[in-house]
């Protein structure tokens, strides 16, 4: 008994080590490959000029822009929508309705992003584009309520486990008050469940950073630096997956470790920052 | 792995039908080699090679439905890079490949077609023609309304294709004379998706194969001679280039019989059919 026990948790052990490894191997392999070009003193060059390779400038700014941009108004968009879903399904909707809506929403996590891309192709596109009233109708607040679109149901499911997790002591005391549901949700829920909420939010905006499809088929892939939200954009994942078809000598391809590591560190970093300060702030309270 | 990545939005799996149509079995001559084979092709790169590869294909699995033939998109470079390294048995290019690339990877080169790249609006667009210069502004980005070139007063949507394509390289070096490409420019990743595009936006202008051309896009015409496929076989439109296909060293086995196929007369009809230019 006591060695099948050993045997099943070396066998879990091996696998959390090898995925945890895996993700450190990803960083090593971009790395090694980024780095003739860091090494070069190019970084700077690289992190702050512009993306045209017949004059030799390979830099990655509007790329970096693009992506930020879109990550942070797609999460503006969807983090409202987010938070209210969850509020409704944890506490103000009918229970009945609590369970479709619930299933509706793990559906949707399973919708592959080209699909929606696809649709918003036909339809939000010709929209975009006669209400900006100038461009394709390709631009990041294109991709932006589509990337929202995608980013939410794993929000929403983090923000109602979260949310759920309320011990029912304080839940009950407050109704025992007589508290309404709303006034429960604010002053009680929320409060406690806040770490699970920014938990969620950085898994979206995560996976926002991530998404290749949906900029790719819908931000217009431009190389110049975006002005304004309604012009066309190209973000570091749509970026990787158009000059992937480069030699493999050549500097274009080279270029994209560097994209690939950017995206790795400004995803990792991110998390980090938010995981630290969530464990700051829970030991302080 | 990367190479999915990258397909997914253009791979055009042809998960040809599995027809048994006993009219095939007398088909022509061309297709008497493929008999006794069976196994599976698979071929990728330039996208303006699919729809005579699509058409081959078909004709194949109908006469031999032991053949599996898997094509996917990918553009020009691509197609060289993924057939050196003998990821697909047969890679497609729109452009001639460099000697270094030949060199490096051992690669062998058919040429089967001549296509032309011409410029392309949506048919609402009364702009269907402009001077070399014209072109080379808008898409440098000097001119950027409609009305400069006696269109309406709209914006140009500019739309280019990524930087490893056959077609942009040949659109960029023949027509726009190497100028430059306005970094504004939307990217899109194959001829098909550059059709649909321009086809669904009334103030787009884009570049595609000149066998892409149908009545979804207008061709215009440059310096007065509209891109078809008569200007282009007589030489008057001078924007054309080349269809490769490229092998690893010598071709074999399926790989050999499908270039064959591709160079006989039953392919080249497909060639001819499919708005290409023969070169047989």
């Amino acid at each position: 008994m006591l060695r099948s026990y050993s045997l099943s948790e070396y066998t879990f052990l091996t696998a959390a080590v090898f995925s945890g490894m895996l993700t450190a191997a990803v960083f090593c392999f971009l790395f090694y490959f980024g780095l003739p070009l860091l090494q070069s003193g190019q970084l700077a060059d690289l992190l702050f000029s512009s993306w045209s390779p017949g004059k030799g400038l390979y830099g990655i700014y509007p790329m970096l822009l693009s992506s930020l941009t879109l990550a942070s108004l797609s999460m503006l968009i969807s983090f409202p929508v987010s938070i209210g879903c969850s509020f409704i399904i944890t506490a103000l909707a009918p229970i009945r309705l609590r369970r479709v809506l619930l299933a509706m929403i793990r559906v949707m996590t399973g919708i592959p992003t080209v699909v929606y891309s696809f649709a918003a192709l036909f339809f939000l596109v010709p929209l975009m584009r006669n209400l900006i009233g100038h461009g394709s109708g390709m631009s990041i607040l294109t991709a932006a309520p589509v990337l929202a679109l995608v980013i939410a149901p794993t929000m929403i499911l983090f923000f109602v486990n979260s949310f759920n997790k309320v011990s029912p002591r304080f839940t009950l005391a407050a109704e025992a008050l007589g508290c309404t549901k709303i006034q429960k949700i604010l002053y009680v829920i929320l409060p406690q469940a806040w770490p699970g909420v920014i938990n969620g939010v950085l898994l979206g905006f995560g996976r926002a950073m991530g998404d290749t499809m949906v900029s790719l088929m819908l931000a217009g892939n431009s190389t110049a630096v975006p002005e304004a939200v309604t012009d066309s954009a190209r973000t570091l994942t749509a970026h990787i997956a158009l000059v992937l078809a480069f030699d493999f000598d050549s500097m274009e391809f080279k270029s994209i470790f560097v994209c690939g590591l950017c995206l790795y560190l400004l995803t990792a970093s991110l998390m980090l920052l938010f995981r630290l300060s969530t464990a700051y702030f829970s030991k302080g309270r | 792995m990367r190479k999915n990545i990258f397909s997914i939005p253009i791979v055009i799996t042809a998960a040809i039908l599995f027809l048994f149509s006993a009219s095939w079995s007398i088909a022509s001559d061309d297709l008497s080699s493929f008999a006794q084979q069976k196994g599976t092709l698979r071929i990728a790169g330039g996208t303006a090679h699919i729809p005579v590869m699509k058409e081959a294909a078909k004709q194949i699995i109908n006469f031999n439905p032991k053949i599996h033939i898997s094509i996917a998109g990918g553009g020009s470079g691509l197609g060289i890079k993924q057939a050196g390294e003998g990821l697909v048995d047969i890679g497609n290019a729109g452009r001639k490949p460099s000697d270094q690339e030949i060199q490096k990877f051992d690669l062998k080169l058919l040429k089967w077609a001549v296509d032309g790249v011409g410029a392309v609006v949506h048919p609402t667009n009364k702009v269907q023609s402009l001077t070399s210069t014209q072109l080379q502004d808008i898409y440098s980005g000097k001119i950027g309304n409609w009305n400069e070139v006696g269109g309406i007063d709209r914006q140009i949507d500019l739309f280019t294709r990524d930087e490893a394509s056959g077609t942009r390289k040949v659109f960029w070096k023949k027509a726009l004379a190497k100028g430059d490409i306005s970094t504004k420019a939307n990217v899109v990743v194959s001829n098909g998706a550059m059709k649909t595009a321009v086809a669904g936006d009334p103030f787009a202008i884009g570049f595609v194969s000149v066998g892409h051309i149908d009545g979804s896009v207008t061709p215009v015409a440059l310096d007065g001679i509209t891109p078809t496929l008569e200007t282009v076989r007589s030489g008057k439109y001078g924007v054309a280039r080349g269809l490769y296909s490229l092998t690893k060293g010598e071709p074999t086995g399926l790989a050999k019989l499908f270039l064959d196929f591709l160079v006989s007369p039953t392919g080249q009809q497909i060639v001819a059919d499919k708005g290409f230019i023969p070169v047989r």
